[in-house]
């Protein structure tokens, strides 16, 4: 028997190759080997319904277990692997059992970025968020009227908060930067997130500095900041960003450069091995980039299978992410990168507005904050290349819809 | 418990019984149903779970509101008088019997 396509990694990407694989009939056999008990799984909802309780855990797989043995897809779950042996074309389990591939498609993910244990980041009560084992670790915790100390202001840790408050949590949130969102969005978009968390309650504190966590009875007890102040805490997330899980494919030789190098069709620099989604970094308008974000783990899992099928085509999917926090429904459409101009575009309520990124005059990215229609005609207007004025944007008269169809 | 038909462009059918409460997102994509991805979960970011429901069926799978209804203008194939997300539907005894018509892109 020919050996099968092995993928590494059982999240978004590999659910959207194996689902390609399967939909276009390609013959050949796959193997998914994943390090987690599960099949691949929504990550999104981890820190959203999932962590409120709102979603029982099988809904949170992309496809229920018994869909890939039904596809004919081995799976193995609770697998680690240690080594990739590209001279045999050959991956090495954890009890030193070789495997060989056709193909190789590596979906390795990323890791959350942890505190130094130094100052206090391995102790009980310490949190990160990037599985549902995370999750079950953390859930019990969340009570109402304990106090949950939140290190990072991006969209993990925001949304966290979010959860936390509804749950009746006091919610203190941390960031070292001027802003929360400093590293993603404009300033009228991290404005909207302040004064959102705020409205809700949380103590939100930016240009703040930790220097420490300490612990009381061998459990973090609370936090002092560089400015020496004591925040006391019953528990605490860290959401200080991801790094990509790159040591298999390092080790094996192949390129990285924050991530797995690939190129336009995903492949890295073994013409037989692939990566997809959190961990390949690839090049955009001339810069490598990362992404870690459903739709770029899909679109390049589906690439793959859709390459290795014979078809012809190169990575130009346009990015698109999403948050949920409360009651708003933020949306982005674009890479805001190297942005030199934002304007603000006024929604049809108080609670919303879309904010446009553009550099050079070209049009990048946009925000929207419960605007939905920024987002949906948005997105056509980046596609189209429309390219309209950042005046015509902000006019609040001006008809998106017409816009987008290029009127 | 409600039993959802998917009709393809190509004539083929998919049938399934379907769990009350779940979405038919979900349930598509649990059932193998073709060009239903349902790529942001059911949280109306994605637009790649568009059906077409079958006209008899219109008042009983509810109303559209604002949100989908701009997210439609966002589907492959474009949308019609009777198009949903179909993560907006939810399974329950009176969809029993329902009829979808997936949209085959390009």
């Amino acid at each position: 028997m020919s050996a099968p396509i092995v993928i590494v990694g059982a999240g978004q990407a590999a659910a959207s190759f194996i689902s390609r694989h399967v939909a276009l009939g390609s013959p050949q056999p796959l193997l998914l080997i994943g390090d987690e008990s599960h099949p691949p799984y929504q990550r999104p909802p981890l820190s959203k319904q999932y962590l409120l309780g709102e979603l029982e855990r099988e809904r949170l797989f992309i496809r229920p277990l018994e869909w890939y043995a039904a596809q004919g897809v081995e799976t193995r779950f609770d697998s680690s692997i240690v080594e990739i042996r590209r001279a045999d074309k050959q991956v090495v389990s954890a009890s030193g059992e070789r495997i060989d591939y056709a193909k190789l498609i590596l979906c390795t993910g990323s890791q959350a970025r942890t505190l130094p244990s130094e100052i206090g980041g391995a102790l009980p009560g310490v949190f990160t968020l990037r599985s549902i084992a995370d999750i079950d670790h953390m859930a019990p915790e969340f009570q109402a009227g304990r106090k949950l100390l939140i290190i990072g202001g991006g969209y993990i840790g925001l949304e966290a908060a979010a959860v936390a408050r509804q749950l009746g949590l006091e919610v203190t949130l941390l960031e070292v930067s001027d802003r929360i969102l400093q590293r993603v969005a404009a300033a009228a978009t991290s404005d909207y997130f302040r004064k959102l968390h705020r409205d809700h309650g949380v103590d939100l504190r930016e240009s703040t500095r930790l220097a420490r966590l300490y612990q009381a009875d061998g459990r973090v007890a609370g936090a002092e900041l560089e400015s020496g102040e004591k925040i006391e805490t019953d528990l605490v997330l860290v959401g200080i960003g991801g790094s990509p899980n790159t040591g298999l494919a390092a080790a094996a030789g192949l390129d990285c450069d924050n991530g797995i190098c690939v190129n336009q069709i995903c492949q890295t620099s073994d013409a037989d091995i692939y990566a997809a989604g959190d961990c390949s970094s690839f090049e955009r308008n001339g810069q490598r980039i990362r992404l870690e974000s459903v739709q770029n783990a899909a679109d390049q899992g589906d690439l793959i299978a859709r390459v290795l099928a014979g078809e012809n085509l190169t990575y130009t999917a346009l990015p698109w992410f999403w948050s949920d926090q409360y009651d708003c429904k933020l949306q982005i459409v674009g890479l805001n990168h190297g942005y030199d101009l934002t304007v603000v575009r006024p929604g049809a309520s108080d609670s919303s507005l879309s904010v446009w990124y553009y550099r050079g005059g070209k049009l990048l990215a946009i925000d929207s904050m419960n605007e939905p229609r920024s987002y949906a005609f948005g997105r056509k207007i980046i596609e189209g290349n429309i390219n309209p004025a950042p005046q015509v944007v902000a006019d609040p008269a001006t008809d998106l819809k017409a816009l987008a169809m290029g009127k | 418990m409600a039993n959802i038909t998917w009709k393809m462009a190509d004539g083929s059918e998919i049938s399934a019984a379907v769990k009350d409460g779940l979405n038919l997102m979900e349930a598509a994509t649990a059932n193998n149903v073709p060009h239903i991805e349902g790529e942001c979960g059911g949280c109306l970011s994605c637009a790649t779970c568009h059906v077409f429901v079958d006209p008899a069926w219109l008042a009983k799978t509810g109303e559209v509101d604002d949100i989908e209804d701009t997210m439609l203008e966002m589907t492959d194939v474009e949308r019609e008088d009777n198009s949903r997300l179909s993560c907006q539907i939810i399974a329950s005894p009176e969809l029993d019997g329902l009829v979808l018509y997936v949209p085959e892109p390009e």
